[in-house]
């Protein structure tokens, strides 16, 4: 019933090419919906749910990077940058121009798919650092246009404020009600993901990453695979901007700047690159770092420190740990927090018979 | 006319600054093939230990600067020991993603322990601009493109005449049959640390002064990146050429285009002017184009 298979007993193609082959994984994902969609909104705080619906959105955005970085092998620093491109796509789409906020959420998946496609021509020439710095490029390029583009509204402070969406007449005004909305998003990305990979193109993707020279001698179009993966990562990106713009009713560039970016990367390296469940690991521990450490600031260095001093060195230690972090990480793990669950999974697999 | 002239020379000047800042970076990437993202992180370190003990305990110049010689060699040498030396041969992310989360630490590090407010960086030099046929000069400027150059000479020396240089060409050569022949392949990775953290203090002297001392003099390391990708990455002459060639466009954008768009050119003309280059040539003006075999 509930033991793994010991072998491969499969009879059918269609059993060979499930998602969760083995009766287990399919058991947990059940748990997991109901822990995630009836559990967790009937037990949590109003605050609990919203640092909740964060490490959503920021889930759902590492999984985007996962999946050009950790799948496809092509580094990108401009992951925030496509972030705010959905973001004012859709805040200008729809508190400007009244479109329906659905559509504005597409239209900012979109829009921040073709920047992230041109941004990735290059990558038909150039790879690596060279790649990762035209990249960086973009972020700054992006950064400075939200700023100074004239059909750009926002004023100095680049903000564009809007409504809270409404779906069928109900606008979602509580933490609650976005908590669904939000984890309704993650899970068709994280399916979406899933599957992708046991297609055609998503194969393509992975042998790009392992070797890409010999991915083109076997046929397969590497700069068609390239292009793809950007514009399949900058459409995360962008929702994941059209995400945080409709929960926090606003978009603004300072959102995502240079910093984001790089906090991104943190999480898929720390979280373990190709890897969907790594994403999600990495998502939550980075995003958990800054509360964690300033409930442990204030308790312990509430002591001997003043409110505002210990303001003023927390974002210094997040620095620190963010850094620190991704360089032990990348000594000691550098398949991320996957592997370390791996490890404790694959322990209990054989449990109580380790020598197996 | 005047106009012209003055941004170009400014620029150049500026140029020469850029060029020293990425020499450490391409020091680092010939040796090594490590993209050190954390070389803005390096001169502002240098920089906060010229400032503290400059302002804050009252030292002599010289003093600073020894303090701040040993300081960075320190340094290096730990980050080579506890993490780069382990990023060797793996992939481009890994690599890339070390030095990123180095330049993370050491930017809150440096905020954490000396302060984030502006410090300067004080050097006998005086302010009084100097007119040559009538276009403005500030002598500072002039002394640190001057610092620069004499730095540039000395490193393409060391690079290429010394018997240390000729090892780390070899090793960026082909690293096996460099142990083969009995190089201490690890010892000169060290090496080559040691001269990008010598190189980061001249940078955090000339940079510190002229932007002050705080978390965002990291940013002119951002700089270096258009400056090496234009030039060619393992290339010497690359990093002069490009670093003169971004001073000038830069300046010619403050010049001529923040007026009209109304500033901020500065920051991202040089990204323009390079990926424009990367279009045509991948390897940059001076690089060397690899030859990829399955």
């Amino acid at each position: 019933m509930l033991n793994r298979e010991t072998a491969t007993f499969k009879r059918t193609y269609a059993e060979d090419m499930a998602l969760y082959p083995a009766p287990l994984p399919r058991y947990t994902i059940l748990v997991l919906l109901f822990l995630f969609f009836v559990v967790v909104p009937l037990v949590s705080s109003e605050y609990t749910l919203g640092v909740a619906n964060l490490l959503g959105i920021a889930s759902f955005g590492a999984l985007g990077l996962n999946l050009l970085v950790g799948y496809t092998g092509q580094i990108s620093i401009g992951h925030a940058a496509f972030m705010s491109v959905g973001a004012y796509t859709s805040a200008m789409l729809v508190s400007i121009m009244g479109l329906h906020w659905g559509l504005g959420m597409i239209a900012g998946g979109a829009a921040a798919a073709f920047l992230g496609m041109l941004v990735g021509i290059p990558s038909l020439r150039i790879k690596g650092l060279y790649l990762a710095i035209s990249t960086l490029a973009a972020q700054l390029i992006i950064e400075w246009g939200i700023n100074h583009l004239p059909f750009i509204p926002g004023g100095a402070g680049g903000s564009i404020y809007m409504d809270k969406p409404s779906i069928f007449g109900f606008q979602l005004k509580t933490n609650l009600s976005f908590y669904y909305f939000i984890y309704v998003v993650l899970v068709i990305g994280i399916v979406f993901a899933l599957n992708l990979f046991r297609t055609h193109l998503g194969r393509s993707m992975i042998a790009v990453r392992d070797r890409d020279i010999a991915a083109e001698i076997i046929g397969i179009n590497i700069f068609k695979v390239k292009l793809t993966a950007f514009g399949i990562a900058s459409f995360y990106a962008g929702i994941t901007g059209v995400l945080y713009t409709y929960y926090f009713g606003v978009a603004n560039y300072e959102a995502f700047t240079l910093v984001v970016s790089i906090q991104f990367l943190a999480m898929i390296i720390i979280g373990g690159l190709g890897s969907v469940l790594g994403s999600v690991f990495g998502a939550v521990f980075i995003s958990l770092l800054p509360i964690v450490l300033d409930i442990f600031l204030r308790r312990v260095g509430g002591e001997f420190m003043e409110e505002s001093q210990i303001a003023a060195i927390t974002t210094q230690i997040q620095l620190m740990l963010y850094g620190g972090l991704i360089m032990l990480f990348l000594v000691v793990e550098p398949d991320g927090l996957r592997k370390l669950w791996r490890n404790i999974t694959d322990y209990f697999k054989v449990w109580p018979f380790p020598y197996l | 006319m005047l106009y012209n002239i003055e941004l170009m020379i400014n620029g150049l000047l500026v140029g020469a600054l850029y060029a020293l800042i990425a020499l450490g970076f391409v020091l680092i990437y010939k040796a090594s093939d490590i993209i050190n993202f954390a070389q803005g992180e390096f001169v502002m370190f240098a920089g906060f230990i010229l400032a503290a003990s400059l302002q804050t305990y009252g030292l002599p110049l010289y003093v600073a600067i020894l303090l701040a010689v040993v300081g960075m060699t320190v340094l290096a040498l730990l980050v080579n020991r506890l993490v780069l030396q382990y990023m060797i041969g793996r992939g481009v992310v890994s690599v890339i993603m070390a030095t990123i989360g180095l330049a993370a630490f050491l930017q809150g590090t440096a905020g954490l322990f000396f302060g984030i407010d502006t410090k300067d960086v004080p050097l006998p030099i005086s302010e009084e601009p100097i007119f040559l046929y009538d276009i403005l000069l500030s002598p500072l400027e002039l002394y640190a493109a001057l610092a620069a150059f004499v730095c540039i000479g000395l490193v393409s020396w060391f690079f290429i005449k010394s018997r240390i240089g000729i090892a780390l060409r070899a090793i960026a050569d082909d690293q096996q049959v460099s142990l083969a022949m009995g190089i201490d392949v690890k010892l000169y990775f060290a090496i080559s640390w040691c001269v990008a953290g010598l190189i980061a203090v001249v940078g955090g002297i000339v940079w510190g002064h002229l932007l002050g001392v705080d978390t965002q003099l990291a940013l002119v390391g951002l700089k270096v990146f258009p400056v090496v990708i234009l030039g060619g990455l393992d290339s010497i002459i690359g990093a002069i050429v490009g670093g003169l060639i971004i001073g000038v466009v830069e300046s010619l954008a403050a010049g001529f285009l923040d007026p009209i768009v109304g500033g901020g050119t500065k920051d991202f003309t040089p990204y323009v002017l390079m990926i424009i280059v990367l279009m045509f040539r991948p390897y940059g003006l001076f690089g060397k184009a690899d030859i990829e075999r399955v």
